[in-house]
């Protein structure tokens, strides 16, 4: 029960974009297209649910019996993209044609806010190492969901008469907010 | 380009946030009033002056290959010392950015500054650079932040000046992303005059 209201409230209650304000950067640059949306959401789910275990397992058993718990940020930046490395590495050579879909969205992670925020949040909300990667899974869905809502919608604004000023990321920004007055109707839920 | 040009530019016509809009999520996040939105900025351009310094300062010693991990090594130390010093001397500011401070590590200015710009300049061009586009960021989210406060509580830097509550969305995510796009809007509209 306790891993259901944990999913539902990183899915909806506590969308990763529209209520915390991580990953805002992707969020409003890949979504032109649904098709590289969902190619974006499919990297993301993957890279954080393997640096948010790989960030907890070094914080508890490198960085806290040493009592160098401060180093947390250089530590957590570095695994991440040395991790995002990696993982782009393994595909290239296992999977090509999963290398093909995510490939070009690997390097735009290592600074996407929202992984190495999700590591941290895990460790500041003492979540131990499943509930660490249940929350990381759902917490990517959820950025996934807001991403591929956001492409749709931008893809029917294409056909819209937008003043000129507001073109571009203006109304990307205005059309994320009012999405966001929508997610808020999922407030009572949990 | 001189040194005053150099500082002013990123006030209006290369500003980080609302020219570039990089940097959106503290932004957004820290920008519900005034001061918090002061104070993100302010820790941002410290990390800003300090990475721009050291970068421009290393980079005939730094490898081309290994620049971007080099770049994020210093980045995070100058990060690390503003969370402990802001933990240590403004508990209250420090609690109401949260997460928001370590984040400043992957902030796109950051890195974006030191990539295009420290990395090629004179150390005394770079800060100037550095405080221009700290400075910027800073400006437009104190501005972003007194619109959502007098919005949305009818107050400002805390003062309350009307009764009862404001229009309560403002304060809130959704207010956030609308706030932003409309001044990004008018920033457009003033650069193209």
């Amino acid at each position: 029960m306790d891993f259901i209201l944990l999913i539902i409230s990183a899915i909806l209650v506590n969308n990763i974009v529209l209520a915390q304000f991580l990953g805002v950067c992707p969020f409003l640059g890949v979504s032109n297209k649904v098709s590289t949306a969902i190619g974006m959401s499919g990297a993301v789910t993957f890279v954080m649910v393997l640096a948010t275990m790989v960030t907890y397992l070094i914080y508890t058993y490198i960085l806290i019996p040493l009592g160098i718990g401060f180093m947390q940020t250089i530590a957590y930046i570095l695994v991440i993209a040395s991790l995002v490395q990696m993982v782009e590495i393994i595909l290239k050579k296992i999977s090509q044609p999963l290398y093909q879909a995510l490939g070009i969205f690997l390097p735009l992670i290592t600074t996407n806010c929202a992984v190495l925020g999700v590591a941290i949040l895990v460790i500041k909300k003492d979540y131990n190492l499943v509930e660490g990667i249940v929350y990381g899974a759902a917490t990517a869905i959820g950025f996934g969901l807001a991403l591929v809502i956001l492409a749709g919608i931008r893809e029917q604004l294409e056909l819209a008469d937008v003043p000129s000023g507001m073109k571009g990321a203006p109304i990307a920004l205005v059309t994320a907010g009012i999405l966001a007055l929508a997610f808020m109707g999922f407030a009572g839920l949990v | 380009m001189n040194q005053v040009q150099n500082f002013s530019k990123g006030f209006i016509k290369e500003n980080p946030i609302l020219v570039m809009v990089l940097g959106a999520c503290p932004a957004l996040a820290t920008t519900s009033s005034m001061i918090n939105g002061l104070g993100m900025g302010l820790a941002t351009t410290f990390v800003l002056l300090g990475s721009n310094t050291v970068v421009s300062l290393m980079k005939n010693l730094i490898p081309d290959k290994v620049r971007i991990p080099a770049f994020i090594v210093v980045i995070a130390t100058f990060v690390t010392i503003v969370d402990l010093v802001m933990n240590a001397y403004v508990p209250s500011l420090y609690e109401s950015l949260g997460i928001f401070i370590p984040l400043i590590v992957v902030n796109c200015i950051v890195l974006g500054r030191a990539e295009a710009f420290a990395s090629k300049n004179t150390v005394w061009s770079s800060v100037v650079d550095g405080a221009g586009m700290g400075l910027g960021f800073t400006a437009a989210l104190g501005v972003l932040g007194a619109i959502r406060e007098i919005l949305g509580s009818g107050a400002i830097g805390g003062f309350k000046f009307i009764s009862g509550d404001g229009i309560l969305v403002f304060i809130l995510a959704p207010g956030a992303f609308i706030a932003l796009g409309y001044m990004i809007a008018i920033v457009k509209k003033i650069n193209k005059a």
